[in-house]
């Protein structure tokens, strides 16, 4: 049972990191999207090889819905349909791999010399019931600190994304109108 | 399925996600590159609750990094709708006014 958990957890691994790299490999943001949904739900799953139904599930939820989202914004933002739209717009790419695959090696080798700690202490028989346990007793803190920064987001978001409206006038006969930002390179204001 | 292996996958994740956060251009696609490496922190940090320590903590953390996901998608979308607003683009390269 164990050999087959741990070829499906490879298997869930390498569709994961090869969805996480065809993120960046595709031709359109669209497949990028869907690229990227791919690799949330593996990750998914994989939480609940580890017992995580509660938390597996809201990952698959919360990613997909996300991951539409994201793809209203881009054909918002790019005026047509982003699966048409061929592209590579990419800048430092040499560094950036660099970067990237110099952390991995740390990363890998970190994990694979450190001499972990034998487990402490065994899961709870329900796994849901004690988080919802934890977060309602113990740890009530920590949501309590989510909440207002989650609300606060909320509020900023609306704030930087909504467009400047008629009360947003200034001068004694509220004629003059709001600034427009600093100066562009082009000569745009 | 060893805590090894769920380490070395959550890296690979992580850094797939920043060199995509460092090298793209257009807004959305760094913020997929920081989506996916939050994506190698939630895996990395349920194989090490599992694995070494599996109390309600780590799930609460668990919770907490899914809310810091939530709150960068939420604040990202506002900027790229910002910039795309003032400056009509959505690429990182027409906003660095901060650049030294």
């Amino acid at each position: 049972m164990s050999v087959v958990l741990g070829g499906f957890f490879w298997f869930l691994a390498v569709v994961a990191v090869a969805a996480g790299i065809a993120v960046f490999r595709v031709d359109s943001m669209a497949r990028a999207t869907y690229a990227l949904a791919l690799s949330f739900v593996s990750v998914g799953v994989m939480l609940l090889l580890f017992n995580l139904e509660y938390i597996g599930v809201i990952t698959i939820l919360m990613m997909v819905m996300e991951m539409a989202i994201m793809a209203v914004f881009m054909i918002m933002f790019m005026g047509m349909n982003p699966a048409l739209m061929p592209m590579s717009m990419v800048h430092s790419k040499r560094s950036s791999m660099i970067l990237a695959g110099g952390g991995f090696v740390v990363l890998a080798g970190g994990a694979l010399l450190v001499p972990w700690p034998a487990r402490r202490g065994g899961p709870a028989a329900d796994l849901t019931q004690s988080l919802g346990e934890a977060i309602m007793g113990s740890k009530m803190l920590v949501m309590l600190t989510v909440s207002p920064v989650l609300f606060a987001t909320l509020v900023a978001a609306l704030v930087l994304a909504s467009p400047r409206g008629r009360y947003d006038r200034f001068g004694d006969d509220l004629r003059i109108s709001p600034p427009r930002g600093p100066e562009q390179k082009d000569g745009r204001s | 399925m060893t805590l090894d292996a769920v380490l070395v996958a959550s890296a690979a994740l992580f850094c797939v996600g920043l060199y995509g956060a460092l090298s793209q251009q257009v807004v959305v696609m760094v913020m997929m590159g920081l989506e996916l490496m939050l994506n190698g922190v939630i895996l990395a940090v349920a194989g090490l609750w599992w694995f070494l320590a599996p109390a309600p903590d780590g799930q609460v953390l668990l919770l907490v990094v899914i809310a810091a996901m939530t709150v960068e998608m939420a604040m990202g979308f506002a900027v790229a709708t910002l910039l795309h607003r003032s400056r009509e683009s959505d690429m990182t390269d027409t906003a660095t006014d901060l650049s030294g």
